[in-house]
C-alpha cells in the first residue's frame, strides 16, 4: 500500500522486476534429445548405473506418448528437439564462498538471502540456476540434527539409497508427458529428508531461475517426511524476459510417513509474457504427496503471478488412514497469460480428510481456469472433502472456468463444492477511492482481501513476499 | 467555502440535475430534501466523483478549487466525504489496514507525514473510544457481515477519523431504527465545528430532531425548489411533498 513510498516506486518502475540476464559461462549441452543426452546428463552428474537406467527407461516410455491437450489453454506444440536439457554455469563451486559472484548477485537481485545472513532470517536456501544447484545454505546447522537437505544431484550420489527407494514412488516415471520428460532428463532440484520424530528447526526454501536462452528446466524435487516430523518448505521461481518461450518442467513428490506433516509452499513468479503475448515461460508441472502413513498430513500452497502458460496441479494421495491433505491457492493471470490449475485429492484411507480453496484473479485478456478431482475409493470410508472456488474478473476481455470433477465409490463421503465469481465491483473501487485510496492501490486492497484465506496458510515473510507480488502483477490491471 | 453553479449532470444520458445551484458556509449544516428522484443522491454523488455520472454544465468550486476537475481520491484528499447511502462490504480487508491506507494516502497528498502503525493505532483506537464504537471494529473486514444500522455508523467513524472539510450524508438515516438513528446523529453532532460543513442529504424530517441544520434546500426536478429554515422541513413532513409542488413551485415537476 501507500504507507511506503519506496515500495510503490519500485512497484511502478517495473512490471517484471526479475527479468534480468546474467553473463556467466555457461557448459550447455548441444539442442536436442536421444539417448545419448539423457546418458550426456547422467554422465555429467557422476550418476550411478541404476540412475542412468531409470532416466532411460523414462525416456523410452517418454517416446511412445504424445503431448496432452485436455487442459483449458492454448499450447502450442513444442519442439522439443529445438532446446537444451543441460545448461550449468562453467565454475563448478565448492563452496559457498566460491560461488561465482555474478550468480549471487543475480539472486540478490531476487532478493534471496544465500548469504550467511540467511541464518538470521532462518531459512536454509537451495538455489537452483539453469540446470544446477548453485549453493544450498545452512546444511551444516540441519546436518546435525539429522536433516538433509541438499541438491538432488548430491543426494544422488551421496544418499543413494533414499533417492531409490522414494524417486518415482508418488509420481511414476510414465505419469504423464511431461512427468517422463523430466524423469528422463531432470538436471537438478531439491532433495529433503527430515528424520523420525523431528520438527525441521528453520524452513527450507528453493529458488529456481531460468537464465539461459533455449534450455528448458527440468527439476525435481523430492521430500521425505518420516514418522512425527515437521518440515515446511517454499520454493521461488523467476526468469529473464525473453521473446522466445521458455520450458519448465518440474516434477514435486513428497512424502509422508506415519503422523508427519509437510507444508510445501510456491511463490511463482516465471516470466508471464509481454502485454501482446509474446514469450514467456511454459509451466508445465507434476507436484504430487503422498500421506503414505496413518495421520499424515500435506498442505499444499501456491501463489501463482507468473508464466505464459500453467499447467499444475498439486494433489494429494491420502492413504493413511485419517490423513489431510489441503490446497490453498491464488493464480493471478493478466495480458495472454493462460493458467489451468486447480489439484486432485484421492481418498484411500478411512477417514480421511481434504480442504481445496482457490482463489482466481483475471484481468486483460487472460484466461484462468480451475481444473480439481476429488475422488474417493471404494474403501475409504468417512471421507470429506470441501472445495471451494472463488474468481474475480478484472475487465471484460479474460475469461474464468471452473472445472470440478468428482469420482465417489463410497457412499460415506460428504463431498462439498461452492463456486462464485464476480468482477471487481465498481462500488467497491468508488468507496476505496472517496476514501483518498487511488485506484490502483483500491484494486491491489480489494484482491488481497479476496485471497486473504491463501495468504494466511504462507509463512510469514513469503505471505508478504505474495502481497507484494501481487501488488506489482496488477499494476495497470485497470483501465 | 463551498459553491455550485447551475449544475446539470446526467446519468446513462439522462439528465438529473438540471441548473441546481447551493452556497454552503464553513461550519454549516445544509439539509438536502426532496421526493424519490428528484436528485439528492445524484448531488452527493457528482460531489463526490462517482464514475458514471457526467457533468453537462455548471461549476462547484471548494475552497477556490474547480472540484469537478479532481479524481474522487483527490477530492478525499481535499477534505471531501461521503457517506454512503449503502455502505459496500469488502471481504478480507482489515478495518484497521484500510483506514490507515485512506488516512496516510490522503495525508501524503497533502504533503502532510504519514502515521506508522504505532501512531496510527492510538489515533484510531482514541476515535473508536470517542465516537463509542465496539473494540473489535478494529479487527473485522470492511463492513462485512455488518448489520444495517453498524454500517451507518461505521461511514460516520470513518468520517471522525478522515476529519473531512465537507462532509456529505447520503440518507445516513435511512434503514435505522430510532435508537441507532440517535447514536448516528449523536456522532455527526460531536463533528460539527466551524470548519466543517455538512450536507445531510434525507428523505425524513425525523433525523432534523436530532440533526439539526441551519439551511433545509428543497430538491425537485433537479433543482432547489424552495429553502429556508428548519422550519421548512416540519412544514415539509405535515404536508408532504406535494405541499411544495403546490404551493411553493408551482410548475416544477418532482
Amino acid at each position: 500500500m501507500a504507507t511506503q513510498p519506496e515500495e510503490v516506486q519500485a512497484a511502478l518502475s517495473g512490471s517484471y522486476k526479475a527479468g534480468f540476464v546474467t553473463n556467466v559461462e555457461t557448459d550447455t549441452l548441444p539442442p536436442g534429445l536421444n539417448e545419448d543426452i539423457v546418458r550426456a546428463i547422467s554422465a555429467r552428474k557422476h550418476e550411478p548405473e541404476w540412475m542412468t537406467e531409470w532416466r532411460l527407461q523414462a525416456y523410452r516410455h517418454w517416446l511412445t506418448m504424445k503431448q496432452p491437450h485436455w487442459a483449458h489453454v492454448n499450447l502450442p506444440e513444442i519442439d522439443l528437439q529445438a532446446i537444451s536439457y543441460y545448461s550449468a554455469p562453467k565454475k563448478k563451486p565448492k563452496s559457498l564462498a566460491e560461488v561465482d559472484p555474478e550468480i549471487l548477485a543475480a539472486y540478490d537481485k531476487l532478493g534471496v538471502p544465500l548469504h550467511e545472513r540467511n541464518k538470521l532470517a532462518g531459512v536454509a536456501v537451495d538455489a537452483v540456476f539453469d540446470s544446477v544447484s548453485v549453493a544450498t545454505t545452512a546444511q551444516e546447522q540441519l546436518a546435525k540434527v539429522g536433516v538433509i537437505f541438499c541438491s538432488m544431484s548430491h543426494a544422488i550420489v551421496h544418499h543413494p539409497e533414499l533417492v531409490r527407494k522414494y524417486i518415482g514412488s508418488v509420481v511414476p516415471q510414465g505419469d504423464n508427458y511431461f512427468a517422463a520428460l523430466n524423469s528422463a532428463v531432470f538436471s537438478d532440484g531439491s532433495f529433503v529428508f527430515i528424520p523420525k520424530g523431528l520438527r525441521c528447526p528453520m524452513e527450507l526454501s528453493t529458488y529456481f531461475r531460468i537464465n539461459a536462452g533455449h534450455t528448458g528446466q527440468f527439476e525435481r524435487t523430492l521430500i521425505i517426511a518420516e514418522e512425527d516430523s515437521v518440515v515446511s518448505y517454499l520454493e521461488g521461481c523467476t526468469a529473464p524476459m525473453r521473446d522466445d518461450n521458455q520450458l519448465h518442467a518440474a516434477v514435486v513428490e513428497l512424502v509422508a510417513l506415519d503422523r508427519a506433516s509437510i507444508k510445501y509452499s510456491t511463490v511463482q513468479n516465471w516470466y508471464p509474457g509481454d502485454e501482446n503475448g509474446k514469450g514467456g515461460v511454459y509451466n508445465l508441472v507434476t507436484k504430487r504427496g503422498e500421506c503414505r502413513g496413518p495421520d499424515s498430513r500435506i498442505t499444499w500452497t501456491q501463489v501463482e503471478t507468473g508464466s505464459a502458460v500453467t499447467w499444475k496441479y498439486p494433489s494429494v494421495i491420502l492413504r493413511g488412514d485419517r490423513s489431510s491433505g489441503e490446497f490453498y491457492s491464488v493464480a493471478v493471470t493478466k495480458h495472454y497469460q493462460q493458467a489451468d490449475t486447480g489439484t486432485k485429492m484421492t481418498h484411500i484411507g478411512r477417514d480421511t480428510r481434504s480442504k481445496i480453496v482457490s482463489k482466481g484473479i483475471s484481468a486483460g485478456n487472460s484466461q484462468a481456469s480451475y481444473r480439481g478431482l476429488v475422488k474417493v475409493e471404494k474403501n475409504a470410508i468417512n471421507a470429506r472433502n470441501h472445495t471451494r472456488c472463488d474468481s474475480i474478473l478484472i475487465g471484460k476481455k479474460c475469461g474464468s472456468h471452473t472445472f470440478p470433477y468428482m469420482e465417489i465409490k463410497n457412499p460415506t463421503a460428504i463431498v462439498e463444492h461452492e463456486a462464485t465469481t464476480s468482477k471487481i465491483a465498481d462500488d467497491q473501487l468508488f468507496y476505496c477511492r472517496s476514501r483518498g485510496i487511488s485506484e490502483e492501490d483500491a484494486v491491489s486492497l480489494i484482491v488481497n482481501g479476496f485471497c486473504k484465506e491463501v495468504f494466511g496458510e504462507l509463512p510469514m515473510e513469503f505471505a508478504v513476499e505474495a502481497r507484494k507480488l501481487l501488488e506489482v502483477s496488477l499494476e495497470g490491471a485497470i483501465g | 467555502m463551498l459553491k455550485i453553479e447551475n449544475l446539470h449532470a446526467s446519468i446513462a444520458g439522462k439528465e438529473i440535475l438540471k441548473g441546481l445551484s447551493l452556497e454552503v458556509k464553513a461550519g454549516e449544516v445544509h439539509a438536502i430534501m426532496g421526493p424519490n428522484g428528484a436528485g439528492k443522491s445524484t448531488l452527493g454523488n457528482v460531489l463526490a466523483g462517482r464514475p458514471g455520472y457526467e457533468v453537462t454544465a455548471g461549476t462547484v468550486t471548494f475552497n477556490g478549487i474547480n472540484l469537478l476537475e479532481l479524481e474522487p481520491e483527490a477530492r478525499a484528499a481535499a477534505g471531501v466525504f461521503l457517506a454512503f447511502q449503502y455502505p459496500v462490504e469488502i471481504p478480507g480487508v482489515n478495518n484497521t489496514y484500510f483506514l490507515r491506507a485512506a488516512l496516510n494516502a490522503q495525508r501524503k497528498a497533502r504533503g502532510e507525514k504519514e502515521l506508522d502503525s504505532m501512531q496510527f493505532l492510538k489515533v484510531v483506537r482514541g476515535k473508536v473510544k470517542a465516537m463509542g464504537m465496539k473494540p473489535d471494529l478494529l479487527n473485522r473486514a470492511v463492513n462485512e457481515g455488518f448489520s444495517g444500522g453498524e454500517k451507518k455508523r461505521n461511514e460516520v467513524f470513518q468520517m471522525a477519523l478522515l476529519e473531512p472539510r465537507l462532509a456529505i450524508l447520503d440518507e445516513t438515516d435511512s434503514g435505522l431504527d430510532i435508537d441507532a438513528l440517535k447514536q448516528v446523529a449523536e456522532g455527526v453532532n460531536a463533528l460539527r465545528s466551524p470548519e466543517r460543513t455538512f450536507l445531510v442529504i434525507t428523505h425524513y424530517q425525523r433525523l432534523l430532531d436530532y440533526i439539526v441544520p441551519d439551511y433545509v434546500h428543497v430538491l425537485a426536478d433537479g433543482r432547489i425548489a424552495e429553502s429556508g429554515d428548519a422550519q421548512l422541513a416540519r412544514e415539509l413532513e405535515a404536508h408532504g411533498y406535494a405541499w411544495v409542488r403546490e404551493h411553493v413551485a408551482p410548475g416544477v415537476e418532482a
